[in-house]
């Protein structure tokens, strides 16, 4: 159980920064969707309009730390599973 | 006798188009593109908030001769303003907030136009006007540009003909003078919200 709850911890801090570098490293808030630009070539105007995509933030990846911390630290309430040692008779 | 009735006849057709022509132009600034857009951001130093608006609506008088007589009503629905995070978008829209159930517009009348320079087909000027954000309405001068854009419509609209009036507009507000949350602390989000307007406006021949 403590090796499991320490490798679960792992792939949760592994995957968050994956996931945080792998959509940009967003240093701002997590987004839900993402704004996308368009010119309307007669008016010049940058039209906005919102695409639904998940963008982690610090905020995540903060989050995920932290749990991953919790994890590590519940791993410890573990005791190591007890072999049995020969004795020299 | 026919000549002198044939020249009452072109006087009186002159003064009339002369008449038509002067008239102020209404521009309608509900897109069908929903190009037109507010963007509003707050930059703290713990936070920056970036976020935009496309619910515009409101009527602009404009005259091409005379752009100093320019006078309207912009109208932003405030259930349109969104920020790119779900939990934040609901946060701004409770009544702790912007209270978008009880205020649903954000609207600006400009009044009266100064420091007003035109060359070609545009003018800047700054707008004085009213601004009403949470039901608190607040005298404002803003820096205003107006590029009239005639007969461009149709190439907007297809089957539509007529011209068009882009409004471009960057300036300051703070968030305490509206109620906006007074009591959000500056270093996380800022007082100062910078709006900047960027609209179009149609105004079809009938």
């Amino acid at each position: 159980m403590k090796s499991f709850l320490r490798l679960l911890a792992l792939l949760v801090f592994v995957g968050a920064l994956v996931a945080w570098f792998g959509t940009g490293a967003n240093r701002g808030w997590t987004k839900t969707s993402e704004p996308v630009k368009t010119m309307d070539d007669v008016t010049g105007i940058e039209g906005i309009t919102y695409q639904k995509r998940f963008v982690p933030g610090l905020d995540f990846l903060g989050a995920s730390m932290l749990g991953a911390g919790l994890l590590t630290g519940v791993s410890f309430l573990f005791r190591n599973q007890n072999h049995p040692t020969k004795t020299a008779s | 006798m026919k000549i002198k009735s044939k020249l009452l006849t072109l006087f009186a057709s002159t003064v009339v188009t002369g008449a038509a022509l002067a008239a102020p132009l209404s521009f309608d600034f509900k897109d069908p593109k929903g190009v037109n857009n507010a963007v509003f951001k707050l930059d703290a130093p713990l936070e920056a908030i970036n976020g935009s608006a496309n619910g515009i609506s409101g009527t602009v008088l404009f005259d091409p001769a005379n752009p100093a007589a320019t006078k309207g009503k912009i109208v932003l629905a405030t259930e349109s303003l969104t920020v790119p995070n779900t939990m934040m978008n609901g946060h701004m829209h409770s009544p702790m907030w912007m209270d978008v159930a009880a205020n649903k517009e954000i609207t600006f009348e400009a009044k009266a136009l100064k420091n007003v320079k035109t060359a070609g087909d545009k003018t800047t000027a700054d707008a004085m006007g009213t601004l009403t954000i949470k039901g608190v309405a607040k005298e404002v001068t803003t820096p205003i540009s107006l590029t009239y854009l005639k007969d461009k419509l149709g190439q907007r609209v297809p089957n539509m003909k007529g011209d068009l009036l882009v409004i471009r507009t960057s300036f300051t507000i703070k968030r305490s003078d509206y109620g906006i949350n007074p009591q959000a602390p500056e270093e996380k989000i800022s007082d100062k919200i910078e709006l900047t307007l960027s609209i179009a406006g149609a105004a079809a021949q009938k």
